[in-house]
């Protein structure tokens, strides 16, 4: 007994016991319930095989949705990756004055709940014109806009309430990480006559990449998932013409609006294949698969 | 040594921490309960031995005040069979998704549940229905209860829910508005009455007359139901592109193109966005179901003593009907309660008796299922009655007018009705009264998508 207490072989094995057991229960169980319920109808409760994924493959709203979901991801990608790296040096820097404040700033949209900035967003983005959006472009002469009604402003709004929400909390992470850069690289680089956007590009983007690999590993999982925003925007699942439906949003709308569990757990599943072979992809074309010899 | 001991003594501590946190998190989501008892629940305090409790799940607030109204009269005159309402109020998606999974996993289900129409057909569409067959708690009252709304909750000729009231749709004119536009609202008989008197009062004072909706269907359905026509056809297959449909919303656009018609931000009379403005008068006419009253008193204060309540317009004495009830909340009871009989029969007085539907005058504002009230002049002419007041009609004279024209479409029993309502709202009207897409193409892009998703 006072062996196994003692055992170096048998700690770490406690040491992970938590995380492997919340994973088995609350991860693996479902996704193996899941590709059990994806083969039934549960609404006439039987097995129907692969028909559940034969109607995805013909399903134009489903396509919508991953379309949508793909092109939100890009998107966020896009500007939530370069922009917030980009504040998150200028924050380090000793030109910044009152950083704090500015953290706080940045970092305030995170903490209020989607709900409720979903809920101001679409008021902003109403259709009268006295709705906010619309009194500004009114500034510059334009006429009032449906903006919720139409693909392109929707999406930007959708995008501008992604950004301003999650702006602050990827500088979190890219402070973090250009924190921990060693002070004397820049000092060395600064000695040997090395210009600020050297300094930056051979430097802090290098070096800040682990932190980079892991935004883009969780913005990729979290634009291809997203759902409540677009829910909140649209109050509930109905965007005119599907331009607010993403993947998640279409499994919610089959899964507990229409209740055909089993057609809305076959489209998790294709979610879940997706955002595998993607973040698979780009793991490997970062390298984060290869020995850790350097 | 030290290191060792240490080992120890963190391997402990993390496993005692794994087993509090299991037992404080169980403890907690327990109080949790409790607390939301406390607040989200509320629950009658009845006296006496054999005293049957029954959970009820309501999407309305207003609901459970006149619930547990209504079950103290039960109590009141069934000493044996008393009954106490716990009553949780919850969000409305989120009280058909609960029940929806309470349901479809058999446990935490409450004993009756509010089921709004539109998600109505999805709990009946089920090979095993998990709701009670309400026929033989139904049928004291049946005669005076507007068949067409028990119609809309029955599948296989056996009703599941209780409706709360009809909804029958009507025409709520601004007088004052439509007086400085020169418009007689009561000589306003047909369609094309409508839509003259709309190009007139659009041109006089350049304000819009009704809304176009884009975001409800109120107005189509009805005018669907006049024409006889139906988003299925008789064997319950898929039809919305048909000529009847098409028709109409070619006759709505003809009014929309004319300036009779406009869209209202928010797309439709029942909408927050849209309230403001009708209360500011930039709208003078709404076509809506007779609910729509208690929006008056609560969103639009600003008109009162201003608005009329009429018959709908009609296209001519060979309608198929004359008015439709729109929208609506069926009170289900579930089938496996212990006390699913009893519930069943409390519920059916609490929503069919006729002092239960003189409440949902007072009380909601509603038009009365129970249609033996509704020539109670002492109750639907009460002066101190906030919505005698508000109205400068008789509300109840034109529900009597079109009593015995009020149908519905068949389709909305359907199962597939939820997602046929849901492609219309948010592809086809959208579509052609905002963008100004072709109606029949629109039509039969919308068929092809409903048959993908009915296929199966």
């Amino acid at each position: 007994m006072k062996k196994l207490f003692y055992s170096q072989k048998a700690a770490p094995y406690v040491f992970v016991l938590p995380f492997v057991l919340t994973v088995l229960l609350f991860w693996i169980g479902p996704v193996f319930k899941g590709i059990l319920l994806s083969f039934q109808d549960t609404m006439k409760n039987q097995w129907v095989g692969l028909s559940n994924y034969q109607r995805i493959m013909g399903d134009r709203i489903f396509w919508i949705a991953v379309k949508n979901s793909v092109k939100y991801t890009f998107f966020t990608l896009l500007l939530l990756i370069p922009f917030p790296m980009l504040f998150a040096v200028l924050l380090n820097s000793h030109l910044m004055k009152r950083p704090n404040l500015f953290k706080s700033i940045y970092f305030l949209p995170a903490l209020t709940s989607v709900v409720v900035a979903g809920t101001v967003f679409r008021l902003m983005f109403g259709e009268s014109d006295q709705a906010l959006m619309n009194q500004l472009i009114g500034l510059f002469g334009a006429a009032p806009i449906k903006w919720l009604k139409r693909g392109d402003t929707g999406f930007f709004a959708l995008l501008l309430l992604c950004c301003w929400r999650w702006t602050g909390v990827n500088i979190m992470y890219f402070l973090a990480g250009i924190q921990s850069i060693p002070q004397e690289l820049y000092e060395a680089a600064d000695i040997d006559g090395a210009s600020k956007w050297q300094q930056f590009r051979q430097i802090t983007i290098p070096l800040v990449k682990p932190t980079t690999i892991y935004v883009l590993t969780i913005s990729i999982y979290a634009g291809l998932s997203m759902f409540l925003e677009s829910f909140m925007l649209w109050k509930g699942n109905n965007s005119p013409n599907y331009i607010g439906m993403t993947i998640v949003g279409y499994l919610y709308r089959q899964g507990i609006e229409k209740r055909a569990m089993g057609y809305a757990c076959a489209v998790g599943i294709v979610l879940l294949i997706l955002v595998m072979v993607v973040n698979l992809i780009q793991l490997k074309v970062n390298g984060t698969f290869d020995s850790e010899e350097a | 040594m030290k290191k060792r001991l240490l080992s120890l003594l963190l391997t402990a501590s993390l496993a005692a921490g794994l087993l509090a946190g299991c037992g404080s998190s169980a403890g907690k989501s327990k109080d949790a309960d409790s607390v939301d008892e406390a607040g989200g629940k509320t629950a009658m305090s009845v006296e006496g031995d054999d005293v049957t409790t029954l959970n009820v799940w309501t999407f309305i607030e207003l609901h459970q005040k006149f619930y547990t109204t209504m079950a103290e009269k039960w109590n009141e005159a069934h000493p044996d069979k008393k009954v106490k309402l716990v009553l949780s109020n919850m969000q409305y998606d989120d009280m058909h998704n609960k029940l929806s999974l309470a349901l479809e996993s058999g446990k935490g289900a409450p004993d009756i549940a509010d089921i709004e129409l539109g998600k109505f057909p999805s709990f009946t569409a089920e090979k095993d229905i998990k709701l009670l067959d309400l026929t033989d708690a139904i049928a004291p009252y049946k005669d005076d209860v507007v068949q067409s709304r028990l119609d809309i909750y029955t599948k296989d000729g056996k009703p599941y829910g209780l409706p709360t009231h009809v909804g029958t749709t009507v025409a709520f004119y601004n007088t004052d508005l439509l007086q400085e536009g020169g418009i007689d609202y009561t000589a306003i008989k047909t369609w094309d009455d409508f839509k003259k008197a709309g190009i007139a009062y659009h041109e006089k004072t350049g304000k819009e007359f009704a809304c176009a909706e884009t975001t409800a269907s109120w107005m189509v359905n009805l005018m669907l139901a006049q024409k006889g026509g139906d988003y299925l056809k008789e064997d319950g297959s898929l039809d919305v592109n048909n000529a009847k449909v098409a028709e109409v919303l070619h006759i709505i656009k003809d009014m929309q193109d004319a300036g009779a018609l406009a869209t209202v931000p928010g797309g439709q009379p029942d909408n927050e966005e849209a309230y403001p403005h009708y209360n500011d008068g930039e709208f003078a006419v709404q076509i809506m179901p007779f609910w729509q009253t208690s929006r008056f008193t609560s969103y639009m204060k600003d008109l009162k003593g201003k608005i009329a309540i009429a018959p709908v317009p009609k296209f001519g004495d060979s309608d198929a009907t004359w008015t439709i009830g729109g929208g609506g909340t069926g009170t289900a009871v579930v089938a496996s309660s212990p006390n699913a009989e009893l519930a069943a029969e409390v519920m059916a007085f609490v929503k069919l008796s006729p002092d239960a539907n003189k409440e949902v005058w007072n009380v909601l504002g509603f038009d009365p299922v129970n249609t033996s009230v509704w020539t109670d002049k002492d109750l639907t002419e009460n002066p101190d009655n906030q919505f005698v007041q508000f109205f400068n009609t008789k509300p109840f004279d034109t529900l009597l007018t079109m009593q015995d024209g009020i149908g519905s479409l068949k389709s909305l029993q359907d199962e597939k009705a939820p997602s046929i309502n849901n492609v219309m709202v948010t592809e086809v009207l959208t579509n052609i009264f905002d963008n100004g897409a072709d109606i029949q193409q629109t039509l039969d892009d919308a068929q092809s998508e409903l048959e993908n998703e009915f296929a199966s």
